[in-house]
């Protein structure tokens, strides 16, 4: 079986189209972004692992209704508990948050006092799935840590692209990378989705995943520039997306559908993380092709025309 | 050629027997569940997987700053007197800063003296500055010297907790200093779910204490107050616990002690737990050192009659009266819950916590949601994988059946690198073996369609093998170091969770290079040899 063979489309030519639509979802991300960040300071919504404050998961017997249990607390005297469904209908589980609390001397009275009162309200119909309690400090300590982590892998990745190859492709990839990492934020500061610890997780698969994407079309790129000297960039980067588009699609294809089994079968607290990694996958193959390689072309034009020798970015032999 | 080919297979076979040793060890049988068991004490699941509490505690390491100067603002007073130095008062003037202690009044042709006599004693861990015209002087701990007594009481907190947590028996706790936070300790209790039990175990005192009794039991501490006309002498103090349970009545009782202990802390030599034969009460017999049995001797001798009391952690925990002298060893019967006296048993050698803790997170994750986090995730990475293998099947034909050993091969090593290295599998690592899985069909599919490209270009079959590895090897070479230089670097930045995706990423990204590269290669070569001239390669 062979699909793709003798492909030869110009994708160059469509580099206008692909600026509109990386714009569009950007710009439509940036915009959600801003707006969350008006209104509760952060560009996305963030889970109890980065906001801070409690969170109790609870399993009922019977199917649970939120007002009785938002009845149950606020008699109770506990004030601003947000209760939501979580998960399926079926599985008869809710989600119980108080927003953070600034004195963390009463970090976990807030946990106590909703399992008690429900304990009053349900006596034993339910049982307690997952409490978190995170205190202010270590909810900002973790957000920067993983910013800066994601930040110094991509230069990591720079650094290395530049000794293997030159430094416009590492900034391409990486320019491709950020762009992905930016709509996948940003899809879920649009459909306002929570941003919790595994979903960074998932962000860093997609960030390794589209470099990986990135760095075959590029890998090609080399190989034909040192083979056929006299042809244009252009045409070259037409041809190695075309050669390699065959296993672009295939590994692309086979990602997105284990990882659409993730997101299908993989339960509500993989929800979160199979949606980024749902979302990151079809952006990431999608910037190889059509970001980070007229990226190449692009840098190249714009050197000829500012009167630099034009370099082809590939002068290097590619050797292990 | 032939001969080569069989040392590599044999290579395989023996990475693949270890690997598969380093998942199961050596299980008791060949059943279903008798695999599933060994396999289960190989690879360790992390917390959101098996459940249990994570604790986040940062140690209040400015009270051991504080009570090492306190202890200095003593010595710097009994030197100056010994040396017959006058000073109107030596103290710390601001308990926002404990490592700066000032001594003031001074009289004026000792400043010399005085600064000397700073200097000869302390000058090793503070600086000193002051004298000359003015009549005070300042003594600040050096930021080295607080540096290293910080680290070293969170050093000390982490043994501390450690031994503490040792008596609830937990498997695999993980107790160790947070890299996010100054100070702070990470404490992960697999299989745990009684929060409040772990808590009061973490931070309850083993300091054990006999205090003298001056007046009691009292319904309050008004009551106590009461008894010695409203003020408290400077020598006593009023302590809350049980003893003699007053009548007729639940609340604790209240008692006026003495201040400084007969004996304390380190005066204990051990304090094992019994029971009593006749009562069958829990109790805890101790014996003292050489010295304070001594003292304890002289002090029961003479007080025969009176009363005294045995506190921990500042709560009064029995009260007997003297029947005679006592010297080195005794038993306390006293309201103690079976942690403490485990506890009690335990630490009374590494002491109390050296600061106190506070939390800053803490977690629990119920047995049953990690249970049915595996059960989902399990079930969807093995339909994912399924559906990549058969998908090569289909599309490679014969190479197919290549790419899916190389794709079980990887996993058999990823899990058995896990085993041996002691790698706990947590939610985000399965992130890493997705990562992995979708890397290790992308080199084999970068491998088959170079071939196919090559057979297309008309070259026979050996050739269009070779060519086909030899250029993909630069590409998937590239992308796999790529990812490794991130996944080492989230790995020495990134925290918990983000360090468990690096670890299985990197893991099953050398994996991949093993099996992809080097094995689908060895499963090729000796396909090729097979075939008569003039076959073609299925693919």
């Amino acid at each position: 079986m062979e699909l793709f063979r003798g492909v030869n489309v110009d994708w160059l030519r469509l580099k206008w189209y692909f600026l509109g639509f990386s714009l569009i979802f950007s710009v439509a991300g940036v915009i959600s972004m801003s707006m969350h960040w008006a209104q509760i300071g952060s560009p996305v919504p963030l889970g109890v692992d980065f906001k801070g404050g409690t969170q109790v998961q609870l399993q009922f017997q019977q199917t649970p209704d939120a007002g009785q249990i938002r009845n149950a607390t606020s008699a109770a005297g506990i004030k601003d508990a947000e209760v939501v469904r979580y998960g399926d209908q079926a599985s008869n589980e809710m989600l119980i948050s108080l927003p953070e609390q600034q004195n963390e001397a009463s970090l976990d009275a807030g946990e106590k006092q909703i399992v008690d009162a429900l304990h009053a309200h349900y006596s034993n119909s339910f049982t307690v799935r997952n409490v978190s309690v995170v205190g202010p400090t270590v909810g900002k300590q973790l957000r920067t840590k993983a910013i800066e982590a994601t930040l110094f892998s991509m230069l990591g990745m720079l650094v290395y692209l530049w000794f293997r190859f030159q430094l416009i492709y590492g900034v391409a990839a990486v320019v491709a990378c950020f762009h992905d990492t930016l709509i996948t934020v940003g899809a879920f500061a649009l459909l306002d989705k929570e941003i919790s610890l595994t979903v960074i997780a998932a962000i860093l698969t997609l960030v390794g995943y589209s470099m990986n994407d990135t760095i075959v079309v590029f890998d090609r790129i080399r190989e034909n520039l040192r083979l056929s000297r006299r042809e244009s960039l252009p045409d070259v980067v037409n041809r190695s997306i075309n050669q390699t588009l065959s296993r672009t699609v295939l590994t692309s294809g086979l990602t997105f559908l284990t990882v659409l089994s993730l997101y299908i079968f993989g339960g509500q607290v993989l929800r979160g993380f199979s949606f980024a990694l749902v979302v990151g996958i079809l952006i990431g193959t999608y910037s190889s092709i059509a970001v980070a390689a007229p990226m190449l072309v692009a840098w190249q034009e714009w050197r000829a025309r500012s009167g630099s020798a034009v370099v082809l970015p590939a002068a290097k032999r590619a050797k292990i | 050629m032939k001969k080569n080919l069989n040392g590599k297979i044999a290579a395989i076979v023996a990475v693949l027997v270890i690997c598969i040793y380093g998942i199961f060890g050596l299980p008791s049988g060949v059943t279903g569940s008798a695999l599933l068991d060994a396999m289960s004490k190989r690879i360790h699941l992390g917390l959101d997987l098996k459940g249990g509490v994570h604790l986040i505690l940062q140690v209040e390491v400015q009270e051991a700053v504080s009570a090492e100067t306190d202890n200095t603002v003593g010595r710097i007073q009994q030197d100056l007197k010994a040396a017959s130095l006058s000073y109107s008062q030596v103290y710390k003037p601001d308990p926002a800063q404990p490592q700066i202690i000032r001594v003031e009044g001074v009289a004026a042709g000792k400043t010399s003296d005085v600064r000397s006599l700073l200097e000869s004693k302390y000058a090793n861990v503070y600086d000193v500055t002051g004298g000359g015209a003015e009549s005070s002087f300042t003594v600040t701990m050096k930021p080295t010297a607080m540096t290293t007594l910080q680290d070293k009481t969170v050093q000390q907190a982490i043994e501390s907790i450690r031994d503490r947590v040792d008596t609830l028996g937990v498997s695999e706790p993980k107790i160790e200093a947070y890299g996010l936070g100054k100070y702070q300790i990470l404490v992960e209790l697999p299989g745990v779910d009684d929060l409040d039990r772990v808590k009061s175990i973490i931070q309850s005192t083993a300091r054990l204490e006999i205090h003298a009794v001056i007046g009691g039991p009292f319904k309050d501490d008004q009551e106590a107050l009461a008894s010695v006309n409203g003020a408290l002498p400077p020598d006593e103090m009023i302590a809350h616990g049980s003893g003699e349970v007053a009548a007729n009545s639940d609340s604790e009782s209240v008692w006026l002690l003495h201040r400084v202990s007969v004996v304390a802390g380190q005066d204990f030599r051990s304090a094992d737990p019994s029971t009593d034969q006749n009562t069958g009460q829990r109790e805890v017999s101790f014996t003292l050192t050489n010295e304070a049995g001594d003292k304890f001797h002289d002090y029961t001798s003479a007080n025969v009659g009176q009363r005294m009391a045995v506190v921990m952690g500042g709560r009064v925990k029995e009260v007997a009266t003297i029947q005679s002298a006592i010297r080195d060893s005794g038993r306390i019967t006293g309201s103690f819950s079976p942690d403490e006296v485990t506890i009690l048993s335990k630490m009374l050698k590494s002491g109390a916590l050296p600061a106190s803790l506070r939390y800053l997170e803490d977690r629990t994750i119920g047995a049953s949601l990690g249970a049915d986090s595996i059960k989902e995730g399990v079930r969807a990475a093995i339909a994912g994988v399924l559906v990549v293998m058969v998908f090569m099947l289909v599309y490679y034909r014969g190479s197919g059946i290549n790419a899916d050993l190389a794709l079980i091969l990887n996993l058999v090593i990823l899990l058995g690198v896990m085993g041996f290295g002691g790698f706990a599998l947590t939610l985000p690592g399965i992130a890493g073996v997705i990562l992995t899985i979708g890397m290790g069909v992308d080199s084999n599919v970068l491998i088959f369609e170079r071939i196919r490209e090559e057979v297309r270009a008309g070259k026979a079959p050996s050739a269009a093998v070779d060519q086909g590895f030899a250029h993909a090897w630069v590409t998937i070479v590239d992308t796999h170091v790529t990812t490794i230089v991130s996944a080492l670097i989230l790995m020495i930045v990134g925290s918990g969770p983000v360090r468990g995706f690096a670890i299985t990423l990197i893991i099953g990204l050398a994996a991949n290079l093993f099996t992809a590269v080097f094995v689908s290669r060895v499963i090729f070569d000796a396909h090729l040899n097979k075939l008569k001239p003039g076959e073609l390669v299925s693919i």
